[in-house]
């Protein structure tokens, strides 16, 4: 690799995506040229199984904002991974969850962190929140060729804003739209169940502890309704990531405290003798 | 019709090295002193926007002395140079000797074949997972590198200064003691520099991911009395 120099007119700035664009080394142009090979070659939509991710959700309190992800990715009715990670630390205070495609999100997310991580040590500062979330919604943008081919990503993104000392959520749509939101956001396929769990669970103003508690609900009972949404797996040791961003910056919560609160959750709907008393019946194809 | 006058080699590349030994004198020093929990990057610098140290990646760190927007473009460079390797590749293969060949490519190129050579000393520090791994890596402006042991020292009063880091004793320093030393080598024995005089900056041996660390006033304060 040699080092990469630009006359004044050309240099790229701070922008890591820009640099690669100039260096050829661009991802985004590159599944463009593919997929515009493969409308060449076929004019149906691809027959193989894109991975997609599931749901993801993120909600306010009042010291920051907390995100969460199930563990779930599927390829039509198979399950393809059971450990899935949907939820990252974008850099020190903000964090994306990711919906949608798996290929294309992983490499978003990558892209993504390297853009901030890029800019503050260019530029010796970090972006604004909101700087952040533009640059994500571009992203987002740049890849609506690829989501019109069935492969949309749409993630999630919640930071701790240290200028307004408070956190904030940006939720997404595949064409870029930005949309920030007070309280909570969900995205995937089981987002309508957990959306409307937390609706209904948002009673005021929680503390840290009850949002997590809700948002962990909310994934449970969209694993519960949605055969895409990956539940809490005790069997194998698999539980939904869970990560707080506050003014001290992104953490993880610990396995075994999501273990426990899964457990209660679970305990809830257990007879004292075992038994579940709750048997969904109903039609659909088997 | 005027002929162009002769000049031997010898006096162009001399001509040329003064011209950048004057230019790099003309500004302050800065010292990398090994200790035992990383490299700590010390730079006699009152202003706390321009920057003589930078971060260029998980291990790695950048000091130049010398013209600012030279030596700026370099770091920028690196910085480059890093982040694409480790997209292209992984995070473990961005090395500091392969960006150190990249540097002393890059100005020997610029010293031999361009009119005016870069006044600039670059710096390129890494730490390795035990004290053996540390690197430190000093370019001249004519793409001269050297693999240098423990301590380094660059800038027009490089060559005292070495000499003061070469008689304190550095061995087992931890993270203060390794700041005084290198605050009176900096300083020299008839004045003292403060806090608000030094920049300084860590590349942290435990842990993964960013180690590069810049102290703020309070903490150089604290560490040097």
């Amino acid at each position: 690799m040699t080092l990469p120099l630009f006359s004044t007119s050309d240099d790229p700035g701070p922008s890591f995506t820009g640099l690669l664009t100039r260096l050829e080394l661009d991802p985004s142009y590159q599944v463009e040229q593919a997929l515009a090979e493969a409308a060449t070659m076929t004019s149906r939509s691809p027959e193989f199984e894109i991975t997609h991710g599931t749901t993801v959700v993120a909600s306010r309190y009042d010291g920051g904002v907390i995100i969460a992800g199930d563990r779930r990715a599927t390829a039509g009715n198979l399950i393809s991974h059971r450990t899935m990670q949907k939820v990252f630390p974008a850099d020190r205070w903000s964090g994306v969850a990711i919906a949608g495609a798996a290929g294309p999100a992983i490499e978003m997310v990558k892209l993504f962190q390297l853009q901030l991580e890029h800019y503050e040590k260019v530029e010796g500062h970090t972006l604004s929140l909101e700087g952040k979330a533009n640059q994500l919604s571009m992203m987002v943008r740049n890849h609506l060729p690829a989501a019109m081919q069935g492969m949309a990503v749409v993630p999630l993104f919640a930071g701790f804003d240290r200028r307004r000392d408070r956190g904030r959520l940006f939720a997404y749509d595949v064409t870029g739209g930005r949309y920030e939101e007070e309280d909570y956001v969900a995205s995937g396929s089981g987002s309508l169940h957990a959306r409307t769990v937390i609706k209904l669970g948002k009673a005021g103003d929680l503390n840290r502890d009850d949002t997590i508690n809700l948002l962990i609900r909310s994934l449970f009972i969209a694993a519960d309704d949605d055969s895409a949404t990956g539940g809490p797996d005790s069997m194998r040791g698999i539980y939904p990531i869970i990560a707080t961003i506050d003014a001290d910056g992104y953490q993880d919560l610990e396995e075994p405290d999501i273990a426990e609160r899964f457990a209660s959750i679970v305990s809830e709907y257990v007879d004292n003798d075992g038994t579940n008393p709750e048997i969904t019946t109903g039609g659909g194809s088997v | 019709m005027n002929m162009p006058y002769y000049v031997a080699p010898e006096q162009m590349m001399k001509d040329r090295a003064d011209y950048a030994q004057k230019g790099i004198a003309r500004g302050r020093s800065l010292v990398a002193v090994e200790f035992d929990e990383g490299i700590l990057l010390v730079a006699e610098n009152p202003s706390r926007n321009l920057r003589k140290i930078s971060e260029i990646y998980d291990r790695i760190a950048f000091a130049g002395v010398g013209r600012y927007n030279e030596y700026d473009q370099l770091r920028i460079a690196g910085i480059r140079h890093a982040d694409t390797k480790g997209y292209t590749y992984s995070r473990d293969d961005v090395d500091s000797q392969a960006l150190a060949n990249q540097y002393a490519q890059m100005l020997g190129q610029i010293f031999t074949n361009e009119m005016k050579p870069l006044e600039v000393e670059i710096l390129v520090a890494s730490v390795g997972w035990e004290p053996e791994g540390d690197r430190l890596f000093h370019i001249r402006y004519d793409g001269s590198v050297t693999d240098e042991d423990g301590f380094a020292a660059l800038g027009g009063d490089a060559e005292a200064i070495r000499g003061r880091l070469a008689e304190a004793n550095l061995d087992g320093l931890d993270i203060g003691g390794a700041l005084k030393a290198a605050e009176t080598a900096l300083s020299g024995p008839e004045r003292s520099l403060g806090a608000e005089e030094l920049e300084v900056a860590v590349l942290d041996r435990p842990g993964s991911g960013r180690r590069f660390r810049r102290l703020d006033n309070d903490e150089i304060s604290g560490l040097l009395s």
